[in-house]
């Protein structure tokens, strides 16, 4: 039997690079020893992505992209479908938990400095998966067809319209209509469920391939491939797998513990995950009080509300977005981890961290007086983490980098 | 007698007026405590009770569902079926105490009103109640049903605390009576008093009570009306809790058995 096994593996191997691929990417894949808990979050990512594939295949089999039927196929789906409710909640919370791990993996470049040479690509295409994240979480939300769908839509597709110029007709080309509607779900199910899935698998691919180019970095900042053995093995290396295949299966297990415990006993998340308002079919005619979009917006919609301006809320929230882009060239600092930068680096980090959350938190409230003032003071500090980083990176005191990893 | 006294809260979204700029760290707090939405109109709230393991009392909610709301609200996304299974009651006295409009079990709770009918007779077609108690919350609905009170300048004679100018009638005076307001003075910071409404009293007691409410009070009734409509709004909330407790313990298990496996693999590191 065994042999049988080898020889069909033999025979696939002399037509396609099974063994080399298997090699290259895992089994001598040389992944740093010193991997910490901010580590895990790449693993979940990809972990999550095919959580919200097959859940997203058999959500399709019972869903009705019609602006007539869209609300009660879901509900549908949570009543007479077997297991429905458990896979789209499955789905809900995977939208969630998609962002909560992105934003941590992401931290984790901003406090290893995992987006500097030689990483900058590898960055970038990271970014790309973000962004694509978001439109494809966009695209997702107006699918209930709740009030909350519409509605937020609605809002987000207007901003569009702000710009100048082009801009009514764009939003009108996005929608395909003057209001949103029927013809707006069924091209955001279109996009939702073929077109932007596509482009993320294959961005991920290809943030794989530049990761497995370049090699990861570790939380010292130190790269490993500069110390290698007689064999040409890097000495602080270990191959990924099976080392990192069985680390990261705990991370998966504890991720889905947390994970299970919100999709079977709070799938709404007290309405952070599942909106209360989105229980309402969507009704074109009737504004609710109150829009905010879901959480993971809401940092870039409180900055959108700061500028008074509409133009120039909509370019200030692209900036926002945008400025990550930047962040290897913005880095002057000779230094990766934020293990041996100086005072500036830090404090910046951590008035940044404290402004993403801040505004995070203010764009689900209505703009009052007072919480538009505050959003507008951490807009400020958010952009002059950006803006001022080649000035306090430069001329902070980092403490001497390690040769090897510790 | 049902002496229904409630005081009732400050309205809520005063809370929301004038704001010091908290510190960072209440912030996160209430970032971690301040649930997203607002009920919505009114902001007057009193607790429901909602116990979904209480089969007597989730029977009891479907009875006057299907007695006293079906007549005009529809629940279309739930099946006859579904209920007699979730909530133990037989084919027969399903049949017999809770369809009204079809003899088929696997049915939905449609409603025979039509709604262009329907909205000239209220002024707005009655909502299906499917996925009610998820849009407003078990409280709001417990708060919508207790607050009904006398208002002679609406054209269905009530007004209500939780919605104001609702176009429902008040279908369950019946059960709970009349109610009317009581006023206090409120002086505002301009030294303007006007009246507000402090709380409701019933004047007029409820008469003649159908058979199966004789026993239970209003508050009772309404209860286990709003504890059906939670069931009502996700049937498959009854399984839940208990299917992810099972899960959750085999993940337990499975983590002990991963993490010992990666232990072993990692000995030889360092």
């Amino acid at each position: 039997m065994t042999k049988r096994l080898l020889a069909l593996r033999d025979w696939v191997d002399a037509r396609f690079p099974l063994l080399q691929l298997w090699n290259d990417h895992l089994a001598r894949y040389y992944a740093p020893k010193n991997f910490n808990f901010w580590y895990f979050f790449g693993s979940l990512a990809l972990f999550i992505l095919v959580i919200q594939i097959v859940t997203g295949i058999w959500l399709t089999m019972n869903y009705k992209p019609s602006a007539e039927l869209a609300f009660a196929s879901v509900e549908y789906i949570m009543r007479d479908v077997e297991w429905g409710w458990w896979i789209r909640y499955m789905h809900s919370t995977g939208a969630s938990a998609f962002f909560i791990v992105i934003y941590l993996h992401m931290y984790r470049a901003m406090l290893y400095g995992s987006y500097k040479r030689p990483r900058e690509l590898l960055w970038i295409i990271g970014m790309l998966i973000y962004f694509t994240l978001m439109a494809e979480a966009f695209f997702g939300y107006l699918l209930p067809w709740g009030q909350m769908s519409y509605w937020g839509a609605q809002v987000i597709i207007s901003l569009f319209g702000a710009l100048p110029v082009i801009g009514d007709d764009l939003a009108l080309w996005i929608r395909g209509d003057f209001v949103v509607s029927d013809v707006t779900l069924n091209r955001f199910f279109s996009l939702h469920v073929i077109a932007f899935p596509l482009v993320l698998c294959g961005l991920v691919g290809a943030h794989l391939i530049a990761l497995h180019e370049v090699g990861s970095n570790n939380p010292d900042g130190v790269e490993i491939k500069d110390n290698k053995g007689a064999d040409g093995i890097p000495l602080d290396g270990i191959p990924f797998h099976p080392y990192y295949t069985v680390k990261d299966i705990v991370g998966v297990v504890v991720f889905l513990i947390i994970f299970c415990a919100v999709v079977f006993f709070q799938p709404e998340m007290g309405g952070y995950f599942l909106e209360a308002n989105n229980f309402i079919p969507a009704d074109p005619l009737k504004t609710p009080e109150h829009i905010a979009p879901v959480w993971y917006f809401t940092p870039f919609y409180a900055i959108l509300r700061a500028i008074p301006s509409q133009f120039g809320g909509v370019v200030a929230m692209g900036a926002a977005v945008m400025l990550f882009f930047f962040l290897p060239w913005l880095d002057r600092s000779p230094v990766k981890s934020i293990r041996y930068r100086g005072w500036n680096y830090k404090i910046a980090l951590a008035l940044f961290t404290l402004s993403f959350i801040v505004l995070g938190w203010l764009g689900l409230q209505p703009a009052t007086t007072a919480y538009t003032w505050m959003a507008r003071l951490f807009t400020l500090i958010y952009f002059l983490f950006f803006l001022l980083m080649p000035f306090y990176t430069a001329s902070d005191r980092e403490k001497p980098v390690p040769d090897r990893v510790t | 007698m049902i002496n229904a006294r409630f005081s009732i809260p400050e309205r809520e979204p005063a809370k929301r007026g004038r704001n010091l700029i908290p510190s960072p760290v209440i912030l996160l707090l209430l970032l971690l405590a301040n649930p997203c939405w607002s009920a919505g109109e009114g902001g007057y709230t009193l607790r429901a009770h909602v116990d979904l393991s209480d089969r007597k009392s989730l029977q009891r909610g479907a009875r006057t569902f299907v007695n006293y709301c079906l007549s005009c609200h529809s629940a279309s996304f739930m099946r006859y079926n579904r209920l007699g299974r979730d909530l133990h009651i037989s084919e027969d006295v399903l049949k017999e105490n809770f369809m009204f409009g079809t003899d088929k079990t696997g049915d939905t709770m449609t409603v025979a009103l039509n709604r262009r009918e329907a909205e000239k007779y209220f002024g707005v077609a009655p909502p299906d109640l499917s996925v009610t108690a998820r849009s407003r919350g078990a409280d709001w609905l417990y708060t919508y049903l207790m607050t009904f009170y006398r208002d002679t300048s609406r054209p269905n004679g009530v007004n209500n605390l939780a919605f104001e100018d609702t176009a429902m009638p008040h279908v369950l005076w019946q059960l709970q009576g009349w109610q009317e307001p009581v006023y206090k003075e409120e002086v505002h910071e301009d030294g303007r008093v006007s009246q507000v409404i402090d709380h409701l009293e019933v004047v007029t007691g409820p008469v003649e009570k159908p058979q199966p409410y004789q026993e239970e009070s209003y508050e009772e009734t309404v209860s286990d009306l709003v504890n059906f409509m939670v069931y009502l709004g996700e049937p498959i909330k009854l399984k839940r809790n208990k299917i992810g407790a099972w899960t959750i313990t085999y993940l337990l298990v499975l983590l002990v058995l991963v993490y010992l496996l990666k232990r072993e693999y990692w000995r030889d590191v360092r």
